[in-house]
Formats: structure tokens, C-alpha cells, sequence
């Protein structure tokens, strides 16, 4: 933040510091944020909702992205969020109780060429196999 | 106003009219006595043009404007009402309808609401979408206030007043899209704000019953907007 001057334009710059540094955003780093910066409390609640790059949980050990684009979602990216989200019992955004794993979709991840595509732990996996895929993740989790 | 503002004539709706250099279309037409339907904009705050309903044609100009936020020019032609912007503003009015709660017979701002009266006015006798009633939570931790997020339209004049007039900034929208609502804070309870003044003006501005004062019933639940205009002008500062 001295770097950024403490400005208040850096807001989002600084929220990505934080997302990076701890891989989500709590309450006490917003408030740091919002006193350091001057910025109202609930500006800084709003702009770190407002991106979907900022979360405000936790997130598990492992990270499982699926593109929902159009080109991924015909080849079959729906049914493999589906059967993780079975798999695993939970929703997509959402993160196992065992802070094991974290499921989110992404809109595009613009590489709709090796669709459908899935990033798993920041690898991108391109052609997944919805049949298989769950196989992939379960061995991702016992490493 | 300062000696050296220019003065542009323009027309709206085929009159012609003149207007300081830095108005805007909505509030030229007002002193002109002309209609233009308007939610988010209000008198002494900035206009955001969110609501969309101000929208108005400018001849030369495919795309519609927001009469809120654009500024007069020499020779500008604009239509207030046409077939076309009355079809807009109805279907606008209808999907704030059909976003949240607005079942006007079981709320407290029942007949001084600005949602009501402008669907009254726009005539709007059926809505052409489904209905969504996503449950949203009600706050009524405050002592004397409460905020029902059922029924508010995002139009966004609680933050602005509470940022620009009170200068406390305790109002925020979070989230994008249709998920996005007002929150308090840290989006915390609305009685354990640490910023909220208690001033009120919030429950004022709100043109629905998403912000209303506790234990009044709805003819009893009338806004007091008239501190705003006397406030800015009070303060003489940026806004007109």
C-alpha cells in the first residue's frame, strides 16, 4: 500500500495483494483496508463483491475451476461440474467441509480450442473427459 | 449562476426552449413543465442515471439517452414520449416488479410509493413477466429504522445521500447484477453500524418501502423529502 500511496484508488490493487497473499479476503483486512485507504466500510465491502477474482471465504486446499463457457458447456463441461458437485456434495462457488476442495466456474477461460476445459489447481486441463474427470480429482486430493 | 454561463436553445417534444450551458435535458424539461419519469435522480444528489427510466430520443442519435445525465447542446431535438420510450419505460417499471416483492397491498409505503404511483401514472395494469420472489432477509436490528431488501429497486439514493449529504458513507451495493443489494457496513446488521448516524435521511430518500421507519403504519409512513434541496442550498456547494 506505500507503494500505492495509500491513495484511495488503490483499492483494488490492494484487494488483490490481499487475495493473493492469503487466497481470500476476511473481514479484518477489510477494515484494515477501509482505515488505511479512508474508505467507507461498505465501498470496500462493495468492490470486493462485486469482482468475482475476490473471495471473502477461505478456500480449500485444492482448487477446481470449470469453464462454463459455451463451447466448454456443449462438450461437457455441465455434466463434469455436476458430477463433482454430486461427488463431492457441495455447490458450485462453494468449498468441502474438509477445506479439501473448492469448486468454482468461470465464465471463459478463453481457450474454448481444447474445450472443454477445467483448471485444476492453476493447470489448465484441456479435452477433460466427463467420465473420468472425478477419477482425475479424487487422485489431485490424496497428494 | 456565474456571469459568463452560455445559454443553448434546444427543443424538446417541438417547443422550443433555452437552457444554461451545463443542464441537463431533465431538469430543462421540468422548468418547461415537461414529464419525464425518473426513480434514482433526485434534487441535490448526483445522478447516476441508473434507473433507466429517464431515457428520452435525441434526433441524429440511434441510441437513447439518459435525460438525467446528459447535458444540453445547441440545436438539440428531443423527444420526452414516444410510442417506442413509453413501451421501454413500461416493460422497465414491470422487471422491477417482477426483481423482488412488490406486493403494494401488504407494505408499509402503500400510496407514497414512487414505484406505485409512477406504475400508476405510466398505467401499467398487468405484468408481462413471471414473477421471482427471491427471499431476501429483512433488518430491523436498527432502534428506530428498518430496511426490507424485498422491496427495494437498487435505484441507489440511499447511498448516495448518505455519502454526499451526511458525508457517513454507510450504504454501499454489493454484488453485481440481480444479486446486488444495499448493505450496511461489513454487510452486518443495520443496529451494530459503527458509521450510521441515525440521521434518517436514508428512510427519506428511499422512493419504496425498502427503507422505512418502525412501528408506522402505512398511511402514516409519508417520506419528508424536503430537507434535501434546503441542505444542498444551505451548503451552496456542487450540485444545482
Amino acid at each position: 500500500m506505500r507503494r500505492l500511496g495509500y491513495k484511495p484508488h488503490a483499492l483494488i490493487e490492494a484487494l488483490h495483494t490481499v487475495q493473493e497473499t492469503f487466497g481470500y479476503i476476511d473481514e479484518d483486512a477489510l477494515k484494515y483496508l477501509s482505515r488505511a485507504l479512508r474508505i467507507p466500510l461498505s465501498q470496500v465491502y462493495g468492490v470486493a463483491t462485486f469482482y468475482h477474482y475476490f473471495s471473502m471465504k477461505p478456500q480449500g486446499k485444492h482448487t477446481c475451476v470449470v469453464c462454463m463457457g459455451t463451447a466448454c458447456y456443449i462438450k461437457g463441461t455441465g455434466q463434469i461440474l455436476n458430477n463433482l458437485e454430486n461427488a463431492y456434495s457441495i455447490k458450485a462457488g462453494e468449498t468441502t467441509p474438509d477445506g479439501g476442495l473448492s469448486l468454482l466456474t468461470a465464465r471463459c477461460l478463453g481457450a474454448c480450442g481444447i474445450a472443454p476445459a477445467v483448471v485444476l489447481d492453476g493447470v489448465v486441463i484441456g479435452h477433460a473427459d466427463p467420465a473420468h474427470f472425478n477419477a482425475r480429482v479424487e487422485e489431485k486430493l490424496k497428494q | 449562476m456565474s456571469p459568463n454561463v452560455r445559454v443553448k436553445t434546444l427543443k424538446i417534444d417541438g417547443k422550443d426552449v433555452s437552457a444554461r450551458e451545463d443542464q441537463t435535458i431533465l431538469s430543462v424539461a421540468r422548468e418547461n413543465d415537461i414529464f419525464i419519469p425518473t426513480l434514482c435522480q433526485m434534487d441535490g444528489l448526483t445522478s447516476v442515471g441508473a434507473c433507466r427510466l429517464c431515457l428520452v430520443e435525441i434526433k441524429g442519435s440511434a441510441k437513447l439517452q439518459a435525460a438525467c445525465v446528459t447535458e444540453v447542446q445547441e440545436g438539440m431535438e428531443v423527444v420526452t414520449d414516444s410510442e417506442r420510450l413509453h413501451s421501454y419505460r413500461k416493460m422497465l417499471i414491470e422487471l422491477l416488479f417482477v426483481a423482488r416483492n412488490h406486493i403494494c397491498s401488504v407494505c408499509v409505503s402503500n400510496g407514497h410509493c414512487e414505484l406505485q404511483s409512477l406504475a400508476q401514472r405510466l398505467g401499467i395494469t398487468h405484468i408481462h413477466f413471471p414473477f421471482r420472489y427471491p427471499k431476501l432477509a429483512v433488518d430491523l436490528s436498527h432502534d428506530r429504522f428498518g430496511m426490507d431488501n424485498n422491496r427495494c429497486i437498487r435505484c441507489g439514493r440511499c447511498v448516495r445521500v448518505c455519502d454526499e449529504i451526511e458525508g457517513a458513507h454507510t450504504w454501499d451495493l454489493m454484488g453485481r447484477g440481480d444479486a446486488s443489494q444495499i448493505v450496511c457496513d461489513l454487510n452486518q446488521p443495520w443496529g451494530s453500524s459503527e458509521t450510521c448516524t441515525s440521521c434518517g435521511k436514508c428512510v427519506h430518500v428511499c422512493p419504496t418501502g425498502a427503507l422505512f421507519e418502525k412501528g408506522k403504519s402505512s398511511s402514516e409512513m409519508s417520506k419528508r423529502q424536503e430537507f434535501l434541496p434546503y441542505l444542498t442550498l444551505m451548503r451552496g456547494d456542487h450540485n444545482e
